[in-house]
């Protein structure tokens, strides 16, 4: 069959090309996608049930979280050879890198505990107790503050990274999965999972400022699972991965406002941008694919097939 | 010359009918706005169809029959307008019209560009109804979609109008709808993916694989999305032919269906 259209994709590429790696947690591996062709260039074997996934800022190194492995492991990215493992407690699942490019802050879901772990040493610098199943990780802009939400007893646990010492819990809806602080490090948004929601927290003072909600004509209001989302850099819309509701929601950051549905793959989890922030990539744990959405057009663009139950995303210019 | 006098008189003639049947207008645009707007809403597809070529990613139930219903669309139009033939041997104009001293494939012919014209009017007017709805296709689709829905209105008029050389009175249309529009309609990749028929049942998939309409649907699909599908061409190019190969038998005098049964 004869691509007519192929011709103007071309000239509609993004200028500045990137990458987009993908854990697939059932294949033991890494998918690494290519972001101006959109196919997958690469694929490297990680330890079992790879999930958390993220660089180091020079990007010479990544950081893959191999829950069942027990480690957090890191890979040059230019060759995929795992350079060494770092210990993490047990079964990690989700970490962020600190700004000071150095402290990772792990959350151990069997543990309910929180492991920072210097990378340079390969050393555990502290282990703090949270709540049951922590799973969300979010660390401020300023390094201060650090996030753990645990799914179990539904809250959001603020760390003091000086003290490695909790000083605020705040309840959050239903199975919280993932949290993110915006840019300017004023609010933390947290998604539940079960509950179905969004919560939005003053930073300064921890309170709640609102809630976002989320309404799928057709779509069963329990399928309705908001997990991994990302913020666009000018802070005003957020991107809300909706597990099994198949979609991802287009939140305006500033009203709450859910503005558009966006029809991707099956049990979307995480969310990762191209460099250039003109495209969204996904990763659908059901259907084993990634898909691609064009930002400004707000629709999806492409689906791309990945290895076995996508979870993790991370960018690489 | 007289020839283009032809075409012109026969092209006026159906404008006229056109025009002059708002309802028919209405009706056309009405009968596929439903399928789109409740039976696909009724379908409650939300979660997305797999993948399958034109699309590149996950679609909704009313993306996928969108193409389906431009077929539908040409399918009832095409079966109309050549079927209103009958109408014209009832009341005595076609005898007029066939007496006209020029080749009588050539007045067939005009006859078949006139109802594609009509076709494709409505499909224009179908796709931008739909397109205010936000269900969109490239700019580039809606460009390449008239060629395509031009030939699969050339191939079901023609199949139009060979029906009309084999049925002598007009009351006979409900068998039409019964026993061709309908199992063509259901039978075809109109309203789901053959894939999805095969696992329901295999012969029935291979009933809608030799269905010329799936054929004509699946070019209007293609071309939605600004590619060329060339089995699709060639097989709603094949039937065209065959199909008006059988109506100007049909109409010819001396060995036509209608001639042994007057």
């Amino acid at each position: 069959m004869t691509r007519l259209a192929l011709l103007p994709l071309i000239f509609a590429l993004p200028l500045q090309a990137g990458e987009i790696w993908v854990t697939n947690e059932k294949d033991d591996t890494v998918s690494v996608i290519d972001t101006a062709t959109l196919t997958v260039t690469k694929t490297y074997p990680t330890g079992e049930r790879p999930r958390g996934i993220t660089f180091s800022k020079d990007f010479k190194r990544v950081y893959i979280c191999a829950s069942d492995s027990d480690t957090v492991q890191v890979m040059d990215p230019d060759t995929g050879e795992i350079l060494h493992d770092l210990p993490s407690g047990e079964d990690p699942e989700q970490f962020v890198l600190a700004p000071d490019d150095r402290h990772l802050f792990i959350a151990n879901e069997d543990d309910a505990v929180t492991t920072v772990v210097d990378t340079q040493t390969r050393q555990v610098v502290a282990q703090i107790n949270v709540g049951i199943e922590p799973e969300g990780m979010a660390i401020s802009p300023d390094g201060k503050i650090a996030i753990t939400t645990s799914e179990t007893t539904n809250m959001a646990h603020w760390i003091d990274t000086s003290t490695h010492s909790l000083f605020a819990n705040t309840l959050v809806d239903s199975r919280p999965r993932h949290a993110e602080f915006t840019a300017d490090a004023a609010q933390l948004w947290v998604s539940s999972e079960i509950g179905g929601t969004l919560t939005v927290f003053r930073t300064a003072d921890q309170s709640e400022i609102g809630k976002v909600r989320f309404e799928i004509p057709g779509v069963n209001q329990d399928l309705i699972q908001p997990v991994g989302f990302r913020f666009t850099p000018d802070g005003k819309t957020a991107f809300v991965a909706l597990g099994p509701a198949n979609h991802v929601a287009v939140v305006n950051a500033e009203t709450l406002a859910v503005e558009d549905y966006i029809l991707v793959g099956r049990r979307v989890w995480h969310l990762a941008f191209s460099p250039d922030f003109s495209q969204l990539f996904t990763t659908n744990g059901v259907s084993g694919d990634v898909t691609v959405i064009d930002v400004a057009d707000r629709a999806a663009v492409t689906t791309i097939k990945v290895g076995r139950f996508p979870w993790g995303a991370a960018m690489r210019p | 010359m007289s020839w283009l006098i032809a075409l012109r008189a026969i092209l006026h003639r159906e404008a006229l009918r056109f025009l002059g049947q708002r309802g028919r207008l209405v009706a056309a645009l009405v009968r596929p706005l439903v399928w789109l707007f409740v039976f696909a809403a009724g379908f409650r597809a939300a979660l997305g169809l797999s993948i399958i070529p034109p699309y590149q990613t996950y679609i909704t139930y009313e993306t996928y029959i969108l193409p389906g219903l431009c077929g539908m669309i040409c399918l009832f139009n095409g079966m109309q307008s050549s079927l209103s033939l009958v109408y014209d041997r009832e009341m005595g104009s076609m005898r007029l019209l066939l007496t006209a001293p020029l080749p009588r494939w050539w007045l067939l012919l005009s006859k078949l560009a006139a109802g594609m014209l009509v076709s494709l009017l409505q499909v224009a007017l179908f796709l931008g109804i739909a397109a205010l709805w936000g269900l969109r296709a490239p700019a580039i689709g809606y460009l390449a979609v008239l060629p395509a829905a031009g030939l699969a209105g050339l191939m079901l008029g023609a199949m139009g109008l060979m029906l009309s050389s084999l049925i002598r009175q007009l009351e006979n249309f409900a068998g039409v709808m019964n026993f061709v529009i309908f199992p063509m309609f259901f039978l075809s990749s109109a309203l789901y993916p053959i894939w999805k028929m095969r696992e329901a049942n295999p012969a029935l998939a291979r009933l809608c694989e030799v269905n010329p309409f799936t054929h004509a649907v699946e070019l209007i699909r293609f071309a939605l999305y600004g590619q060329l599908n060339l089995p699709a061409l060639g097989w709603t190019v094949l039937a065209t032919a065959l199909f008006s190969a059988a109506a100007v038998w049909g109409y010819d005098p001396a060995r036509g269906v209608q001639n042994r049964r007057a």
